[in-house]
């Protein structure tokens, strides 16, 4: 047999071509984050009359690229990070302190400085498309990114020898002392003047002044336990989505190469990996490493969204396990099913925060049902079952129902003179531990399981998975 | 000697996550919760026994808790009723221990009667003026046997059908077990989401004071009486588990599980119900533990607060420093815990007291990947 | 040094676990094109040698090269690089991956794309990719896995397991292959069947085999020499017909030998 390389070398396809599928992809992100920026937008404004659904998606957006980044380590090789948002705060207070010390720097204040392509709020840009904020606000994503992806090599080259539950203890370790070291930083400046005075990195002063004069450098400077705040808001559909779009593309392309077998086979079995040539500690340090660049950067696009104050607390191993729900929840290993999980999981406690909202999705509902219920009768008229689509069809007339069920007990309990006194927003996170639990026992393997939502074998029949219990 | 006291309630806490890292090898982030939920019955109880005079709480239980527990005890009646018809119509003898729903349902409805009798126990001790003491140690007992009632039902409910699943899964579910202890916590009709404070059931008094003064001028050591108390309490527990771990036949059948739950299967052990022995005696701890910590610092949080969670992972990191799965580890992890976080706040900087306890566990993880006391597991190839 | 004749040598290596001296003294010899087998009665360290020698264990003491490489403190994957494989007496396959990519992944090893290269999906990376599912659609016809393809490795019934192990272990393009209990749980047909397939290989890839394995009518039928090892120690080294009639051997298989009753297997 001759060598794999003079094999490959023989096969070399046209280059225009490949070329070309290999870009694609890129464009329709861009093509897709602009009609998302442009067109949806101001669309779900005038539904919702605020920017509450954009806002809405926009969390979603962030969330994708946080749970699909996590799949990599978690998902592909099997590793148990439990800080990944660590990492996310990592990059969101290096994004936070370039942009805003920035900002600070070139303009005197931290106002956003805004083109048409990252701003939330209509009206309120510039009217260029791309400003200098703009250049300011995507370099800070890329360091963001990258400082969290040395953290990242920093934290996984020791513990990644480690085996199991003990990287799980060590990222928590990190991420606590990371809290920590964030909560002990000095407050922000709010004066231009000094903050072109102050040393940005500072250490000089170490050896030449006494130790009462130091002046707290901009690096340390990032509000201590109360959050950085005053950051301008860059963050829009625009750039969340393209990140998002990047995340998908590069965790599909590593998934259905040869690299990505190889993180599979490192969490289906080490040993075995090892000796058919993977060199598991290198592959699990670069899954960890990517994974951080990515929540890296979900930092960074955070830390830069309306309404949000970046703070250690908030970024602290709660939302760790968020993410790892979320992945969890999708199946480990597929892609798609972190990105729908995350979706889910955004949603679902804004539902049910005010379930009144579901009336007047009614109609939604009820088409993707009956749509998702046509596809699978269709299917099924041609011999093949499609369990997945019937139960989101089961799933969607389930959720019909109880709308219409508690809506109806509301208004009776409204007619009969004694309003009910539940707030369903009390019971919210009740609702979904519980929902969680379940589906951790009725469903171990996830939504997916290791498939996206376009395999074959997800729509097959279940018979030769039949001897699982 | 606040480290000790403090060290010594770690202690208490890692016991539970390592007793159960032992047997079912997955990290039950739902026990920092049962601890804090420890807090809580132990504030609900004392209360409810009259030592919070302007409390909220009306005396006794909370009325929907008598409603469960009746239910409970009901159902209890019922399934022992028709397994004994079942029973007899069989010709089979009636042995309440194998049947199952029945028994479990007898047990826990006993259980939750004995700690309603705690309950009024305590009471009539606090009405008693010297009984004071026992008063306290009642409301302790009644708060153990609850926490222990909830993690038996949690584990019953929530991890038992899952023990031939992933762990990850299993850590998914304790980690929607934590979520759903923490949000029923601050439920309205329980505990509420407004801190309190737990009443003093002892007057404190310092006992000693050790050294100070001197040449070096250093301060002195105050010997409180609740740290006494505390640190006692603590041990006696941790004495009484060694030997129940160790000297005991429900020990031995524990590490045996622990070692190999296939094998003791075969060997006859009741596997499932060591197991949830294992969780009931863990949240016991953490209950003695809930208890003791709000005697010490009395101001109690929501049950979400990030102190009480941070009080958790520092248990949790106890558990690993000494060896996870190891159970004399676990109290000597606790121990060193306390001792570096009060004594790195003493001497370096309060501050970074967390930064400490995680650096330890750092360290020991790199140098002893299995913890101190812990034995490294070689994968057979 | 071992000569340059031998593709894979081993000298001296010591291994113990504690106080148990798992292996000593081992040395083997395999010349290329070489089918050896390695036997031995339960525990008598034969999977030890196996680890030893794909690096999974830290020899003690002795040296091994494979084609003149010291192969002693690689990382196993090093060894793999080198041209060592194996497959496993207890099945380890990539239970979830389909057979397809469980053959493919041992193509990584000889991979030169980047990562880098992977998310672009450069030129040089798709022919590669192309290659290796060419190479593993051959190699799984080979073992006649090919209709099996896109099933999960865990579905396959164990027979198809064991093959598997094989072709996976061939794709890494190894220069030596050790077979670990290969035959363990066939029944006599798919023993007969692995023999024939086994002695292919060697002729076809021109490959050099060392195999573990318990069915002695296998062991005598297709291997040219067998060396045998009890207590860690080799006690015989010969053809078939030499090691049938080794005293030792036969005392260390069926205890204190009767002169009268030679036949060992």
């Amino acid at each position: 047999m001759t060598k794999l390389f003079e094999q490959a070398r023989l096969l070399k396809p046209a280059a225009p071509a490949t070329m070309l599928r290999a870009v694609w992809p890129l464009f329709a992100v861009i093509a897709l984050a602009v009609v998302l920026q442009a067109v949806l937008k101001p669309w779900l404004e005038t539904v919702s009359g605020g920017d509450f659904y954009a806002k809405v998606l926009l969390d979603i957006g962030i969330n994708i690229i946080l749970a699909v980044s996590l799949t990599i380590v978690n998902g592909f090789t099997g590793q148990f990070s439990i800080g990944h948002a660590a990492f996310m705060a990592v990059g969101g207070y290096t994004a936070a302190g370039i942009v805003y010390y920035g900002s600070m720097y070139f303009y005197g204040d931290a106002a956003p400085h805004a083109g048409a392509l990252s701003t939330m709020i209509q009206d309120h840009h510039s009217g260029a498309i791309f400003t200098r904020g703009d250049g300011l606000y995507v370099i800070s994503l890329i360091a963001g990114g990258i400082v969290a992806a040395i953290c990242g090599l920093v934290v996984g080259l020791p513990s990644l020898r480690l085996r199991g539950d003990y990287l799980a203890i060590v990222t928590l370790g990190f991420g606590e002392i990371l809290r920590v070291l964030i909560q002990q930083s000095a407050d922000v400046s709010y004066d231009a003047a000094e903050i072109r005075a102050a040393p940005i990195v500072g250490l000089g002063q170490l050896f030449s002044q006494p130790r009462a004069e130091w002046q707290a450098p901009l690096w340390a400077r990032l509000g201590g336990p109360l959050g950085f705040s005053g950051l301008p808001f860059y963050t829009s559909l625009f750039w969340v989505f393209i990140i998002v779009g990047i995340t998908l593309l590069v965790a599909f392309r590593l998934k259905n190469s040869t690299f990505g077998r190889a993180f599979l086979s490192i969490r289906e079995d080490e040993t075995a990996s090892e000796a058919m040539g993977v060199n598991t500690t290198r592959y699990k340090v670069w899954a960890f490493v990517i994974a951080a660049f990515f929540a890296g950067v979900a930092g960074a696009l955070f830390a830069h969204t309306t309404g949000v104050q970046l703070s250690a607390q908030e970024l602290g191993f709660q939302k760790s396990f968020d993410i790892i729900i979320m992945v969890v929840l999708g199946g480990m290993g597929s892609i798609s099913g972190a990105a729908i999980a995350a979706a889910v999981v955004t949603i679902l406690p804004e539902l049910l925060r005010d379930p009144t909202r579901l009336v007047g999705w009614q109609p939604q509902i009820i088409g993707i049902t009956l749509l998702a219920a046509a596809i699978a009768a269709v299917l099924r008229y041609k011999g093949r079952s499609a369990a997945f689509l019937w139960s989101i069809a089961f799933g969607g007339a389930g959720l019909c129902v109880l709308t219409w069920l508690g809506y109806g007990i509301v208004k009776l309990a409204d007619a009969t003179g004694h309003p009910l006194d539940i707030k369903l927003g009390d019971y919210r996170m009740i609702i979904f531990a519980l929902s969680l639990i379940l589906m951790m026992i009725l469903r171990p393997q996830g939504l997916l399981g290791v498939r996206e939502v376009w395999d074959k074998a997800l729509w097959a029949k279940r018979a030769k998975q039949g001897g699982k219990p | 000697m606040d480290a000790v006291a403090v060290g010594s309630l770690y202690a208490l806490i890692a016991l539970g996550y390592t007793m159960v890292y032992g047997i079912l090898k997955f990290i039950n982030f739902a026990h920092s919760d049962i601890f804090v939920l420890g807090a809580w019955i132990s504030f609900a109880a004392a209360s409810a026994t009259g030592w919070a005079a302007a409390s909220n709480h009306p005396i006794g239980p909370a009325p929907w808790v008598w409603w469960v527990v009746i239910l409970l005890s009901a159902a209890a009646v019922i399934a022992t009723g028709v397994e004994f018809a079942s029973a007899s119509r069989a010709g089979r003898k009636f042995d309440i221990r194998y049947t199952r729903s029945a028994g479990v349902l007898t047990l826990m409805s006993v259980w939750a009667w004995a700690a309603i009798a705690m309950l009024f126990g305590a009471k009539v001790a606090h009405d008693h003026e010297g009984l004071h003491l026992l008063s306290g140690g009642l409301i302790l007992l009644c708060a153990m046997l609850t926490c222990g009632l909830v993690s038996f039902t949690l584990e019953r409910v929530a991890y038992k059908p899952l023990r031939k699943a992933p762990r990850l899964n299993v850590l998914i579910t304790a980690i929607g077990v934590s979520l759903l202890l923490q949000n029923a916590g601050q439920l309205e009709h329980m505990f509420g989401t407004r801190p309190t404070r737990m009443p003093a059931l002892l007057p404190d008094r310092v006992l000693a004071s050790i050294g100070g003064g001197g040449a070096a001028n250093t301060p002195s050591v105050e010997v409180h009486l609740v740290d006494v108390i505390g640190a006692g309490t603590a041990l006696v527990l941790m004495l009484a588990l060694d030997w129940l771990v160790f000297r005991t036949k429900m020990g031995r059948a524990m590490r045996a599980v622990s070692y190999n739950e296939k094998v003791a299967a075969l060997m006859g052990i009741p596997v499932d119900r060591i197991i949830s022995f294992t969780f009931v005696l863990g949240a016991m701890l953490a209950a003695a533990a809930g208890f003791l910590y709000a005697m010490k610092y009395p101001g109690l949080n929501q049950s979400a607060a990030p102190v009480w969670v941070l009080l958790g992972l520092k248990a949790f990191v106890a558990a690993v420093v000494g060896g996870i799965g190891n159970v004399r580890g676990a109290m000597l992890g606790g121990l060193l815990i306390g001792l570096i976080e009060f004594f790195g706040a003493k001497y370096l900087s309060t501050d970074f007291r967390d930064v400490y306890v995680f650096g330890l566990l750092i360290v020991v993880l790199l140098v002893r990947p299995s913890g101190i006391l812990g034995k490294a597991v070689a994968d057979k190839v | 040094m071992s000569p340059p004749s031998s593709l894979l040598a081993a000298k001296g290596v010591c291994k113990s676990f504690g106080g148990l001296k798992a292996v000593q003294e081992f040395s083997l010899d395999l010349n290329k094109g070489d089918l050896q087998g390695l036997i031995g009665p339960n525990g008598a360290g034969k999977t030890t040698v196996f680890n030893l020698l794909t690096g999974v264990y830290k020899a003690d003491k002795g040296s091994i090269s494979l084609d003149g490489q010291p192969l002693i403190g690689l990382r196993p994957s090093r060894i793999a690089a080198a041209g060592l494989s194996r497959t496993f007496q207890n099945i380890r396959l990539f239970g979830e991956l389909s057979v397809l990519d469980n053959v493919r992944l041992a193509c990584h090893v000889r991979s030169t794309s980047s990562m880098a290269g992977a998310i672009c999906r450069s030129i040089w990376n798709r022919a590669e990719e192309h290659a290796m599912l060419d190479r593993a659609r051959t190699l799984l016809g080979v073992f006649e896995l090919g209709r099996l393809e896109d099933e999960q490795a865990r579905n396959l019934c164990y027979g198809d397991q064991r093959r598997l192990e094989i072709v996976r272990a061939m794709a890494t393009e190894p220069k030596v292959l050790l077979l670990d209990e290969p035959a363990a749980g066939m029944n006599p047909q798919e023993k007969l069947e692995l023999a024939a397939s086994i002695r292919s290989l060697r002729d076809r890839f021109s490959l050099t085999i060392l195999l573990i394995e318990h069915d002695m009518g296998l062991v005598m039928d297709i291997c040219e020499r067998i060396t045998v090892l009890d207590y860690g120690q080799i006690i015989a080294v010969g053809t078939p017909a030499e090691i049938q009639k080794h005293p030792k051997v036969i005392e260390a298989y069926l205890g204190v030998a009767d002169p009268q009753e030679g036949a060992a297997a």
